[in-house]
């Protein structure tokens, strides 16, 4: 089998020593991680390699030698890396040199077995060791669904990228330490860290302390038996404000938590978690003082009672316009008046109420407005709840409609089949046939002309009011939209993309760097970066989404029949 | 064996395929596509400012011209850097895998890398695409479970389509390079 050596970009002009990393024999290829220089002592090499094993649990070995000559061959030095080959015994043992600032190296290997008669051609891929430890590579969506991962199953390139990045360890140790071993590696010029992450890991802990103790008396004082009586447990299950509070909350626990990430994954979730959460809180910040200079607040709140006024005038002039002779249709003139004049009373009634609340209106809005500090999400939600309360009454016409219409639809149906001579079995959930007496017969085709007869009215009102429904519905839906985009998205991961993109690997790309026959081929193999959609697809946050409830066919059938739509489904939410 | 040869697409276009080897196991195969002709990118925009400029006669306002401009420039620009492409290669490397790279006008490449293990072979497949039945390459995906099934199937050479000289040629390269898997002792 063809030989592959995977050579970091970092060691290419390092002093000659000899090539510690790991060997995967089902592969037949050689992951180079660090060259040790000379002098060194065998036997301390063997133990130091030992321990880096127990450490991380990557089988690190001593592969070859490597042979940097600055002048001309140097016979003696590459006959004494040959027999280093002995003392530390590996199966292929390789052998690179590189001859001055020649591009093109040297790779041969000595086998200890000598039924392999053919020469083995080799492969030289070189790799930038840093990129390689950092990046995590995100499998390809039908391999990840595969439960079962048989040690063949696994990809070769997650193998070489688990060693680099488990090897951690290896790489702590720079040139200017006093250790017995020297190597070359990307980390030998000197350790990096920064000040900033050292500092915010620092004064991380105890900010996480205190947040869980913040958190657990919010969540205490939430929990409380005075909140869950029935009326205030029903108005918090209805404001949408509420259950955004209450995923946000679920957010911070997340985050404050003491456990430290297991896995990329949960490290990746925290830190989208987070910036999510900052960048909301931002722009409720910025959101809020925009509102609260020239007294936007104050206006805002002048404008809102005349913006019901002006709602209920228009409904008004609707229902004038219905109990008239609407589109030219001619309604049923009894039937129209009563039901014109009930929701018109309806209408003052509400105006009233709206009155009655007129002076507190500004200091409610003041003060439900600094609720915009705790993120541009809930100031979204307390929008859609202002809207679903100013809209209260067309609701309640709604409902009212609906109900009427779904009564006179059942009554004209059971009607429908007695005069038909029919009726419905309860007990045996089918239509069956019944003798009717006469004055049944009679009396129920009666009502039945009656009930039809009134069904335009009726289905006329009902249409009006589905359709304002409708409408008030579906501006609430794009608000929650919003939310859920503002919720779910994985802000954290695509900046990452974007800016270090080797971090979040869909695969790799080789490139085949100049060619010199007689030498191996030579390949530079760089990171494949993840495309934003899969980003985000593998990163999305999961939120309480909101999505419809009824297909098509459904909800016009429902709309058709009268029943009541609530068309818009919380995830949690019992089933009715 | 290496070089350029022309060949022809699927539509009549002229394509031209180079083959270079770069050891044994390692060969790169590049189908080059027609460039974007200078009479047809002419022919768009005057169309384009033609109609802004009926509808400025039209309706005398100036933002038309400007959108037309504007719109001119972002369609070109989507077009070169999202839609165009100039060059789709392979490159097989036994024993390590298949890379499929599209290039496009504006310079951006898009690389797909699938390992050996999970290649199961290389053929040629026929489609019928409108009312034309043409050729393509394609490379079958094992399925881990199933050692005789396929799992997914890769199209290569979507955007040039070449006829199936071209196709032979290409698929001869790539079952030489994969027969020496077959033959090359697996290590225990």
């Amino acid at each position: 089998m063809v030989l592959k050596v995977f050579f970091p970009s970092c060691c290419s002009s390092a002093e000659s020593g000899i090539l510690v990393g790991r060997w995967i024999s089902e592969q037949s290829s050689a992951v180079i991680l660090a060259v040790v220089h000379f002098p060194f002592i065998p036997v301390q090499v063997k133990q130091y390699l030992s321990q880096v094993q127990q450490v991380t649990k990557v089988n690190v070995s001593v592969l070859g030698s490597w042979n940097n000559s600055k002048q001309e061959k140097d016979e003696s030095l590459s006959e004494f890396l040959e027999d280093l080959g002995t003392i530390f015994s590996h199966d292929p043992w390789i052998q690179i040199s590189k001859e001055g600032d020649s591009k093109f190296w040297n790779c041969s290997t000595l086998q200890k077995q000598p039924n392999n008669h053919r020469e083995e051609e080799i492969i030289l891929v070189y790799y930038d060791q840093r990129k390689v430890m950092l990046s995590h590579l995100h499998p390809p969506l039908d391999t990840a669904a595969s439960t079962d991962s048989k040690a063949e199953d696994a990809s070769k390139l997650s193998a070489i990228f688990d060693t680099v990045a488990k090897s951690k360890v290896l790489f702590m140790t720079d040139k200017y330490d006093d250790g017995p071993i020297k190597m070359t590696h990307w980390q030998s010029d000197g350790v990096e860290a920064s000040i900033i992450v050292e500092l915010m890991k620092q004064a991380s802990v105890p900010a996480c302390m205190l947040l869980t103790f913040l958190l657990s008396l919010i969540s205490g004082a939430c929990n409380s038996r005075v909140l869950k009586f029935w009326p205030l447990s029903f108005l918090w299950s209805k404001l949408s404000t509420c259950e955004q509070l209450g995923h946000r909350l679920q957010h911070l626990q997340v985050i404050s938590s003491n456990k430290r990430a297991q896995n990329q994954p949960q490290l990746m979730r925290k830190a989208n978690i987070f910036v999510s959460l900052l960048i909301d809180v931002a722009l409720g910040i910025l959101l809020m003082s925009w509102l609260y200079r020239k007294n936007r607040i104050g206006h805002l709140a002048d404008t809102l009672i005349p913006v019901a006024d002006h709602i209920a005038e228009e409904l008004q002039d609707l229902l004038q316009w219905l109990m008239g002779a609407p589109a030219g249709l001619k309604m049923n003139r009894a039937l129209d008046q009563v039901l014109g004049r009930f929701f018109l009373y309806h209408i003052h009634l509400w105006i009233s109420y709206i009155h009655l609340m007129s002076p507190f209106i500004e200091m409610i809005l003041w003060y439900v407005g600094l609720s915009a500090c705790l993120g541009l999400t809930v100031a979204l939600c307390i929008l859609s709840d202002i809207i679903a309360l100013l809209t209260f009454h067309i609701y309640c016409f709604y409902v009212y409609g609906a109900r009427l219409y779904c009564l006179k639809i059942y009554g004209l149906s059971s009607l429908w089949r007695l005069f038909r001579g029919k009726k419905w079995n309860v007990l045996r959930q089918r239509v069956d046939s019944c003798s009717y007496d006469l004055d049944q017969l009679f009396i129920g085709t009666l009502l039945f002309t009656i009930l039809l007869f009134l069904l335009p009215t009726t289905a006329l009102y009902y249409l009006v009011f589905t359709l304002l429904r409708l409408l008030v519905v579906i501006v609430q839906g794009l608000i929650h939209l919003l939310v859920d985009l503002i919720d779910s998205l994985p802000l954290y991961s695509i900046i990452l993309r974007f800016c270090r993109s080797y971090r979040l690997a869909a695969g790799v790309k080789f490139r085949v760097l100049e060619q010199q026959d007689g030498k191996p081929l030579r390949l530079l193999m760089q990171i494949n970066p993840l495309s934003y959609g899969s980003v985000v697809q593998t990163y999305r946050l999961p939120t309480y989404s909101c999505y419809p409830k009824d297909s098509w066919t459904s909800l016009c059938k429902k709309l058709f029949l009268g029943e009541l739509i609530y068309p818009w489904k919380h995830k949690g939410e019992k089933q009715d | 064996m290496e070089g350029e040869r022309p060949y022809l697409s699927a539509s009549g276009a002229p394509l031209s395929l180079r083959r270079r080897q770069h050891s044994a196991s390692c060969r790169e195969l590049a189908v080059r596509c027609p460039r974007l002709q200078l009479r047809s990118l002419s022919a768009a925009t005057s169309a384009v400012w033609l109609a802004a400029y009926g509808l400025f006669a039209l309706c005398q306002n100036s933002m038309v011209l400007s959108a037309a401009i504007f719109l001119t420039l972002a369609g070109l620009i989507i077009y070169l850097h999202f839609v165009k492409i100039d060059q789709e290669s392979l490159l097989v490397i036994g024993s390590l895998g298949i890379q499929v790279t599209s290039s496009y006008a504006s310079g951006k490449e898009s690389t797909t890398f699938i390992e050996m293990s999970r290649v199961k072979d290389v053929v040629i497949n026929e489609a019928v695409h409108m009312q034309k039945v043409i050729y393509y390459l394609c490379i079958l995906l094992q399925d881990p479970q199933d050692p005789e099934g396929v799992s997914e199937v890769v199209p290569l050479f979507q955007s040039s389509k070449p006829r199936l000289d071209c196709l032979i040629e290409v698929y001869k390269s790539c079952q030489e390079i994969l027969d020496q898997r077959k033959t090359a002792p697996q290590s225990s």
